[in-house]
């Protein structure tokens, strides 16, 4: 019965020195040292509000642009609301990696979350990313597409109200 | 995640009512405003037009090597092939000479995409890519060209070019990439704004009429009085391919 006991007991006290040892070199290294870090997208060299609001555009983003740019080089839809210019006029950021600093471009500001979020789609290689002049100058983008921004929210939020 | 944007909402708000911007307001609920914004969205392209060119070869014809360079100038080709040999560089218009064997008279004309009705390039693309627009533009969707080059093999006209080299410096509206078959696209940027090709522009700012541009089913169109007025030919009428693009004196 003592024996019995003791082989328990000794065996409990294995168990504990082994899951010690295991889990000192498991779990003791940080689990943080291999993380990726979160990006940080640069903010907009203009304006306060884009498009839509921002967890919209995060989420929808490559959806309005695509669907956008079917139905403008298909069908000839001019001035719609989303499109890649008007990305560039006013998220172009300068970057020491492109023409050292001196041009405003797209690509760093997309760069970010797609690598990521391991998105290998490059607009870039065809598609200048860089600012010129008058870029963003669509006949159809309203003045006002920040308060269009804001009604947008607004009516997000009283959908969600109306819900309640 | 909802307090924070119901805050970024309510802070633009108050901007733009600070801003005192004026506008058609609808009145939602007391204090909850909603304007109304007219977006200038132009298009479709419908089939009630149908955009075409009548080039006069009787030009002088220095005239063409200023469409060509007014071309380049626009769409930004011609500029970055380093390795370029005149059999592979990209050519989205040229100067072509002609000469009669028989009398020896001489004519030069610019060829480039002819904007067929029937588009033997759009019939063979295996993807979709090679397409052509109610309004009778064919152009290259390069989002979803493979690079096959099939279109190039098709078209009667040899008008389509595929880029072989990396490309840099492109202009805003006219993406263009290694890999993809690119061509004229009646600089179709323009003529959604309401404005001439490119190259039809540099000729009349000349003062040469030698290209006219415009709708030729509209019967008042400069384009279609003198389609109706003067014998025209286009080039291998005899394929049925129906170009839009009409030439006189060749």
């Amino acid at each position: 019965m003592r024996s019995t006991s003791r082989i328990l007991s000794l065996t409990i006290l294995g168990f504990a020195i082994l899951a010690f040892t295991i889990g000192s070199s498991i779990f003791a290294a940080p689990a943080q040292a291999g993380e990726v870090p979160m990006p940080s997208p640069a903010k907009a060299f203009k304006g306060e509000q884009c498009l839509e609001p921002t967890d919209v555009m995060r989420r929808d983003h490559m959806d309005f642009l695509k669907h956008q740019r079917d139905e403008t080089l298909r069908e000839g839809i001019r001035g719609q609301k989303y499109s890649l210019n008007s990305c560039i006029d006013c998220h172009a950021v300068t970057s020491p990696d492109v023409a050292g600093g001196q041009v405003r471009t797209l690509k760093p500001f997309c760069a970010q979350c797609h690598a990521y979020a391991a998105v290998s789609i490059d607009c870039f290689q065809c598609h200048n990313g860089a600012y010129q002049p008058g870029i963003g100058d669509q006949s159809a983008l309203p003045a006002d597409h920040q308060a269009q921004a804001m009604i947008a929210a607004l009516e997000k939020q009283l959908a969600k109200g109306a819900d309640k | 995640m909802t307090d924070k944007s119901m805050t970024k909402v309510d802070t633009s708000r108050r901007n733009i009512l600070k801003g005192g911007a004026a506008a058609a307001v609808i009145t939602l609920a007391p204090g909850v405003t909603l304007r109304t914004v007219e977006a200038a969205v132009t298009g479709p392209a419908t089939n009630a037009k149908r955009w075409g060119m009548l080039i006069d070869a009787n030009a002088p014809s220095d005239v063409w090597d200023i469409a060509v360079e007014a071309c380049k100038a626009e769409q930004g080709w011609g500029k970055d092939e380093a390795h370029a040999n005149p059999t592979t560089d990209p050519q989205w218009i040229r100067k072509v000479n002609v000469k009669d064997p028989k009398t020896g008279a001489k004519a030069s004309l610019p060829v480039m995409c002819q904007h067929c009705a029937n588009p033997p390039c759009v019939d063979v693309c295996p993807t979709g890519a090679s397409m052509k627009r109610a309004d009778g533009i064919v152009l290259v969707d390069k989002h979803i060209c493979i690079g096959c080059r099939y279109c190039m093999m098709a078209c009667p006209y040899s008008c389509r070019s595929f880029v072989h080299e990396d490309v840099h410096g492109q202009r805003p509206h006219m993406p263009r990439g290694k890999g993809t078959v690119e061509a004229c696209t009646l600089c179709v940027h323009r003529v959604d704004k309401g404005q001439q090709p490119a190259c039809v522009e540099a000729i009349s700012n000349m003062g040469s009429d030698a290209m006219i541009f415009g709708d030729l089913n509209d019967p008042t169109s400069e384009i279609a009085r003198a389609v109706s007025k003067y014998v025209t030919q286009r080039i291998r009428s005899d394929l049925g391919v129906e170009p839009g693009i009409h030439y006189r004196g060749i």
